[in-house]
C-alpha cells in the first residue's frame, strides 16, 4: 500500500519537471511517471502480445478447425475434441505421461531430501554443490545421449559393467516395459542435485534454535526430520512438486533423441504424441486440441496440488 | 544433565563417514557419465568394444574431437576407414553461441525496463498487465509451440536466426518476474534522491537501478544463457537446416542419421563433451554465483 502513497520526492520533481521549460519534447516524456512506464513496458507488451497472448487464443482457434497447413484451416467446431475422446492413442499417451510423472516426482523428491539434509549436516563447499548440480546445467538432449551411450547394449558403460558382475545384457531403451522408467531414470539424474539445491536452501532458513529446542525435549534426528524439517519446508516442497509435475509431463527432448515414442508406443508421452500429430503428420487442429487438454490437465493437477499441499500445518511465524 | 550431552553432540562418526560416502556416491553418479563421455570422445572408435568397461581411454586421441570440429584434412586416410557421415559441428557451435546471445541480450534489456516500471512506477494496467504476464508461465510450451511455428513460417522466418531467437528476445514471463522481485526488494530512497535532484526515469533506471542490481542481472544472465544454450524444442522446430542448426538440434540430427547401424559414437560423445566444455568452464569461473543463482531461483 505505501506504493500508492505520493511521497514528498515525488510531488517536489514533478515541480521540478514543470519549471524546466527547456528541455526538449521527447526528453520531458521520461519525466512523467505514467507515460514513462509505458514506454518501458512498451518492448517487453509487444513481446507477450505477439508471442504469448494471440497464439494462446489462436491455439484454441485452431483447434476448432481441420487444418494441414496447406489448404485454409476448415471450421470444424468441437470435432477434435471428440474425436480425441475416442483416440485410443491420445489416452495411451496420457497413461504414458502419468506413469512417467509417476516414476520421477517421489523419487526424485525423496533423493532430493536426503541429499539436501546430507548436504546440510555434513558438506557445506561449494565445490561439492557445483559436481551436484551439474548434470541440471546441461542440456535435456546431452543428458539423454550420455545415458544412451552408458546403456548402449553393445559397447555401453553400465551393460560392460553387468557383464562384468556376471549378469546378461540388458536393452533399457529397447525393452518395452523399462524404456520409460530408463528415461524417468535419466531425468532423475538430470534434476535431484537442483531440487537438493533447492531444498537446501530451505533448511538452511529454519531456524537453528528450533532443532535445539528439540534436542533438548530428547528428539533424535528423525523425529526433527519428520517433526520441524519437513513442515517448515512446505514453500519449497509446494515450488519443488508443482514445478517438477509440470516440467515432467511436458517431456520432450529426451524422447526425441533416443527411443522417439518406441518401442510399441510405450514412450509416446502426450507432448511427444502433439508433436507427431503437429509437426510430423500436419493435423494443426487436432494437435492444438490435445494441447488445450494437456494444458487444462495441467491447471487442475496444478490446483490439486497447492490445495492439498496447502495442509492444516502451521508454518514458521 | 548427562543424557542432553549426548543428544547435543554432533552425529556419531560411524553416521558421519556413512554419510560422506553418500555424498561421494552421489557426486560420483553426477558426473561419471560426463566422464565416460570424456573418456569415449578421447578413444579412437575401433577400442571401443574393448575398452567399454574401463575409466580411461585406450590410446588415447584428439582426433574425434579434431574430426567433429572439421580441423581433420579431408584427405586424412584415417577418415576414409570410417563409413560414418561428415559432422560439422563448429557450425552448429557457433550457432548456438549466436542464438544464445539473440536471446538473452535483448531479452534482458526489455524485461529490466518493464520489471522498473512494475516495480517503481505508477500507472493505470499495471496491476492487470503484470498478472497477465504471471499466468503467461502457466502455459504449457507446447500449446504457443504449433501457433507461434505458423507465425514464423508466414513471416518466413524458418530457418533463420531471427525466427529462432524472436520468442525470447523481448521478454520472457520468468525474466520479468525474477527482476521485478528483485527491484522491490532494495530500498527506494536512492531513487527518489535522484528524482529530487532532477533525473528523469531513463537516467534513474542507467545510472541507479541497473548498477546497484548487478547481482541479480548476472543470475538472470546465468540463468538464462543457460537455458537458451540448452534449448532444443524451439530451435528444433524452426531451425532444422544445417546453416542455422544449433548443438542441441546438431546432436539429434547425427543420431537419428545413424539410427540404423552402429551409432558413431565417438564421434557423438565428442559433440557432447564440446556441448558441455562452455558449462564446465563457467563453473570452474563462477562456482559459486552459478551454485547460488541455481539456488536461490526457488520459491521467494
Amino acid at each position: 500500500m505505501s506504493e500508492r502513497k505520493l511521497s514528498p520526492a515525488r510531488s517536489t520533481a514533478q515541480v521540478i519537471s514543470r519549471v524546466s521549460p527547456r528541455r526538449p519534447i521527447y526528453r520531458s516524456l521520461f519525466y512523467k511517471e505514467s507515460i514513462c512506464a509505458w514506454i518501458f513496458i512498451t518492448p517487453a507488451l509487444l513481446g507477450f502480445t505477439v508471442f504469448y497472448l494471440v497464439p494462446c487464443v489462436r491455439a484454441v482457434y485452431v483447434s476448432l478447425t481441420d487444418w494441414n497447413l496447406l489448404r485454409p484451416a476448415k471450421f470444424v467446431g468441437t470435432a477434435n475434441y471428440s474425436r480425441l475422446w475416442s483416440d485410443p492413442n491420445f489416452w495411451n499417451s496420457m497413461r504414458v505421461t502419468v506413469f512417467y510423472v509417476l516414476y520421477n516426482i517421489p523419487i526424485q523428491t525423496v533423493i532430493g531430501l536426503l541429499l539436501a539434509a546430507l548436504l546440510h549436516r555434513l558438506g557445506r563447499s561449494v565445490a561439492l554443490r557445483s559436481v551436484i548440480l551439474a548434470p541440471y546445467l546441461i542440456a535435456n538432449v546431452i543428458a539423454a545421449i550420455l545415458w544412451f551411450w552408458m546403456l548402449d547394449p553393445l559397447l555401453g558403460f553400465c551393460n560392460a559393467l553387468l557383464h562384468a558382475f556376471g549378469f546378461g545384457t540388458i536393452a533399457f531403451f529397447s525393452d518395452q516395459r523399462l524404456a520409460l522408467p530408463t528415461i524417468a531414470a535419466v531425468n532423475i539424474w538430470r534434476h535431484m542435485g537442483f531440487v537438493a539445491l533447492l531444498f537446501y536452501t530451505g533448511i538452511q532458513g529454519i531456524p537453528q534454535n528450533i532443532y535445539e529446542a528439540a534436542r533438548i525435549e530428547g528428539a533424535g534426528p528423525w523425529r526433527s526430520f519428520w517433526n520441524i524439517t519437513l513442515p517448515l519446508l512446505r514453500p519449497t516442497l509446494v515450488f519443488v512438486l508443482v514445478t517438477s509435475v509440470i516440467g515432467s509431463f511436458q517431456v520432450f527432448d529426451s524422447i526425441a533423441v533416443t527411443t522417439l515414442g518406441g518401442p510399441v508406443n510405450s514412450t509416446r508421452t502426450i507432448v511427444w504424441y502433439i508433436y507427431e500429430s503437429s509437426f510430423v503428420n500436419f493435423r494443426m487442429g487436432y494437435a492444438s486440441a490435445m494441447s488445450c487438454v494437456l494444458f487444462v490437465s495441467l491447471a487442475v493437477v496444478t490446483a490439486a496440488q497447492m490445495r492439498m499441499l496447502r495442509s492444516n500445518r502451521s508454518d514458521l511465524g | 544433565m548427562n543424557t542432553m550431552d549426548i543428544s547435543l553432540r554432533p552425529p556419531s562418526n560411524l553416521g558421519r563417514w556413512c554419510g560422506y560416502l553418500v555424498l561421494a556416491l552421489f557426486a560420483a553418479v553426477s558426473l561419471g557419465p560426463i566422464w565416460i563421455a570424456v573418456k569415449t570422445a578421447l578413444s579412437d572408435s575401433r577400442t571401443l568394444f574393448s575398452s567399454a568397461s574401463s575409466f580411461l581411454p585406450q590410446d588415447p586421441t584428439l582426433f574425434n574431437l579434431q574430426r567433429v570440429l572439421g580441423l581433420v584434412n579431408p584427405a586424412d586416410p584415417r577418415l576414409a576407414q570410417m563409413s560414418y557421415g561428415k559432422i560439422d559441428f563448429y557450425r552448429a557451435l557457433v550457432n548456438s553461441v549466436i542464438f544464445t546471445l539473440l536471446a538473452v541480450i535483448p531479452q534482458i534489456a526489455c524485461s529490466a525496463l518493464a520489471a522498473y516500471a512494475f516495480a517503481r512506477l505508477r500507472f493505470t494496467g499495471s496491476r492487470l498487465v503484470f498478472s497477465l504476464f504471471l499466468s503467461a508461465t502457466m502455459i504449457p510450451s507446447v500449446v504457443l509451440f504449433i501457433p507461434n511455428f505458423i507465425l514464423i513460417k508466414d513471416l518466413g522466418w524458418l530457418n533463420t536466426f531471427q525466427g529462432m531467437a524472436a520468442p525470447y528476445a523481448l521478454m520472457t514471463p520468468f525474466a520479468v518476474f525474477f527482476l521485478r522481485q528483485m527491484f522491490l526488494s532494495t530500498p527506494r530512497e536512492l531513487e527518489e534522491c535522484a528524482l529530487v535532484d532532477g533525473a528523469s526515469y531513463l537516467s534513474i533506471f542507467f545510472r541507479i537501478v541497473l548498477p546497484l542490481h548487478r547481482s541479480a542481472l548476472a543470475t538472470l544472465t546465468i540463468i538464462t544463457s543457460l537455458s537458451a544454450w540448452n534449448e532444443f524444442f524451439w530451435p528444433f522446430l524452426v531451425g532444422r537446416s544445417e546453416p542455422v542448426r544449433v548443438m542441441s538440434v546438431a546432436i539429434n540430427a547425427f543420431r537419428q542419421q545413424q539410427a540404423g547401424g552402429t551409432p558413431d559414437w565417438s564421434g557423438l560423445m565428442a559433440c557432447t563433451v564440446l556441448g558441455i566444455v562452455p558449462i564446465a568452464i563457467l563453473l570452474v569461473l563462477f562456482g559459486r554465483k552459478v551454485v547460488e543463482s541455481f539456488q536461490y531461483s526457488g520459491p521467494k
